[in-house]
């Protein structure tokens, strides 16, 4: 199994994108000793997410990446690009600091927006997933269709991305199955999960199951919403399964527990507020933003994402929150 | 008597731009309709409407008798094959062109800024549009259309150290080359965020939203200015919405204007810009598209559009 790290990348999400610079840099090197086979860093929305939308980093992504491609010696230094938000001068500047991998990611419905960037990492001679996000929203032989698309421009494998954290196991099944019927058996199949709905390692363990070799997971689970599939959990359950892998378990664990879970400001867990974004099928990095939003103009988190959910937004659409906010103000008043 | 044009490109854009001065412009009138898919919807469309087609692109229609008659060539190709149909104008200085794709190579022009002498003297922008000059002015893109005209309203009343606009869009209203180009979408509206909106640093991201049914355009604009009056920016807002709606009627207000004070203990840290304070302003904005082409839904097109005709109708009056 590959097992991609993403501590810090979607870890950004439930820090508010303030990882130091050197904190993130050891972070790297002992998941790198730890043995995970890639390590994705960005700010949490990719390359040139930092923005007043999304919230600003404590450094740009070139000062994160900057220098650690040497002191990796397992790991590949990985990225993610959205575009419509990075460009493809971006994905150039993380080549020239040794990134050698990346995921593009795009909505479900949308993967033809990534034919230039998919191609363009191609012809830097990079590793690429085409990255499907809410895949929920999409039903399993139209998410096929889209993974199709992202194989034609070059991809080297495509991930059903439950970037809502509201995938239930046949969900998950049913759309690896798709996948494994539509591309070629060249191409790899991923998944990336969130724990919103506490199905974090069932779902990468069934989409395992049905054919996927490439695995997210995150330290402590840290990331966006209830976080992702927990990484030392899921490398403790693929021991028990006695699936071969890389990683060492008592280093994640050490780790997940001694590192990660003091930084979180606000526990990364299911509670009310993260499991509505699983329950209502919301952009799990909606969550820090509909909590201020909430406070700001004095409403409930949860009837925000709900509202949310309602209105159909997408990954990336975090201005709507305060307009939603607004207008759930307007008819208290 | 109305001066003639020509539209290139039987996309979305092209088809809704026709329809749009045949329908409403009483100055512009249709000279002919010009696409290289001689089965594409658009040149039917064109023909069912009673427009002279060519389906041979710009050396076709320089080929054409109506030709000599052309004053003003709308490209709603492509950034590349705008490059091509520029070069071909160059053997016909007099005809004025008006680029609707993200290619750039003529100056940007967003009507409620430029076409406001004294606002765009202010901004430092000055576009000749006079008649021995080779115009070739350029649209920006949909979303530069919708959220240009907000930034030149904060930079007006005080300096813009950041704009950043989010452009989200219905997935039906974009068209198959909007989708293979959407860096020229992001690079061109940053750096026209720059030089009409009068911003230092300018950011702009585009989202498409497939939901059914289609949801109507949406743009959202930041920015982060010295701390200023924020009635008068408020005021200023208003009024620049007022003049966009002038020629876009469906651009409105979806909310009152919000500040956010970002104190100088706490900065924010942007890219280009470094750690700044100051006053944070979000202006959220709707526009719902007169469906000419694509339903009400389609914004984007009509905002391009409209902007488009308002400047094609400038420059044969000059």
């Amino acid at each position: 199994m590959y097992i991609q790290d993403v501590t810090l990348r979607d870890g950004m999400h439930a820090i508010r994108h303030q990882y130091g610079k050197q904190q993130l840099k050891e972070l790297a090197i002992s998941l790198d000793k730890a043995g995970v086979d890639a390590i994705e860093i960005s700010h949490g929305d990719g390359l040139s997410g930092g923005s007043f939308n999304y919230g600003f980093g404590a450094h740009t992504d070139w000062e994160w990446l900057e220098g650690l491609a040497s002191e990796l010696n397992h790991a590949v230094l990985t990225t993610l690009l959205i575009p419509g938000i990075g460009t493809i001068e971006d994905l150039n500047k993380a080549y020239d600091l040794g990134v050698r991998s990346v995921r593009v990611a795009t909505h479900c419905t949308e993967a033809d927006v990534s034919r230039q960037h998919i191609e363009a990492a191609k012809k830097l001679g990079m590793d690429v997933g085409g990255f499907l996000m809410m895949a929920h929203m999409n039903e399993p032989t139209k998410l096929a269709e889209q993974a199709k698309l992202m194989e034609s421009y070059g991809a080297d494998c495509v991930y059903v991305t439950d970037s809502a954290g509201a995938l239930l196991m046949d969900g998950v099944a049913d759309r690896i199955k798709a996948f494994s019927d539509t591309l070629d058996s060249k191409t790899e199949i991923g998944i990336h999960c969130h724990h919103n709905l506490s199905l974090g390692v069932a779902n990468t363990i069934v989409a395992m199951q049905h054919g996927a070799t490439r695995l997210d997971a995150s330290l402590a689970g840290m990331g966006a919403g209830a976080g992702n599939c927990p990484l030392e959990v899921l490398i403790a359950v693929l021991n028990r399964m006695d699936v071969p892998h890389n990683s060492d378990l008592h280093m994640l664990m050490n780790l997940a527990d001694d590192v990660i879970r003091p930084l979180q400001e606000r526990p990364v867990r299911v509670d009310r507020e993260t499991l509505s974004l699983g329950y209502a099928g919301v952009y799990s990095s909606f969550l820090l933003h509909s909590e201020r939003a909430a406070q700001k103009y004095d409403l409930k988190t949860a009837d925000i994402l709900q509202e949310l959910g309602k209105r159909k937004m997408v990954g990336g659409q975090e201005d709507m929150i305060v307009d939603v906010a607004l207008d759930m103000a307007k008819k208290r008043a | 008597m109305k001066k003639k044009v020509a539209i290139i490109g039987s996309g979305n854009i092209g088809t809704d731009l026709m329809i749009k001065i045949i329908r409403t412009s009483e100055v512009l009138e249709m000279g002919c309709f010009v696409g290289i898919d001689a089965a594409s919807d658009g040149l039917a469309r064109a023909q069912r409407m009673g427009v002279d087609i060519c389906a041979t692109g710009i050396d076709g229609l320089i080929k054409m008798p109506i030709w000599k008659e052309i004053e003003v060539v709308f490209d709603a190709t492509s950034a590349k094959a705008h490059l091509y149909n520029f070069g071909k104008m160059e053997a016909y200085p007099k005809k004025k062109m008006v680029d609707l794709t993200p290619a750039a190579v003529g100056p940007y022009f967003v009507p409620a800024v430029n076409g406001d002498s004294s606002l765009s003297e202010k901004l430092g922008l000055t576009v000749d549009l006079s008649e021995d000059n080779r115009v070739n002015v350029n649209m920006v893109t949909c979303g530069g259309q919708a959220t240009i005209p907000i930034v030149a309203a904060v930079s007006r009343v005080a300096k813009v150290h950041y704009g950043e606009i989010v452009a989200s869009i219905a997935s039906k209203s974009a068209g198959p080359g909007t989708r293979a180009n959407i860096d020229e979408f992001t690079e061109t509206t940053s750096e026209a965020i720059e030089k009409v909106g009068g911003a230092t640093k300018g950011k702009a991201i585009i989202i498409l939203n497939p939901a059914e049914p289609p949801l109507v355009m949406r743009d959202t604009v930041f920015t982060l200015s010295d701390q200023a009056d924020k009635e008068e920016i408020r005021k200023s807002v208003h009024n620049m919405v007022a003049e966009v709606q002038k020629y876009v009627p469906g651009y409105t207000l979806h909310q009152e204007v919000q500040f956010d004070n970002i104190p100088e203990s706490e900065p924010v840290f942007i890219e280009g810009v470094g750690y700044k304070s100051g006053l944070k302003t979000t202006v959220l904005l709707q526009v719902i598209g007169a469906g000419h082409y694509l339903p009400e839904y389609a914004g984007n097109l009509d905002i391009m559009t409209s902007a488009a005709m308002a400047v094609g109708e400038k420059l044969v009056k000059v």
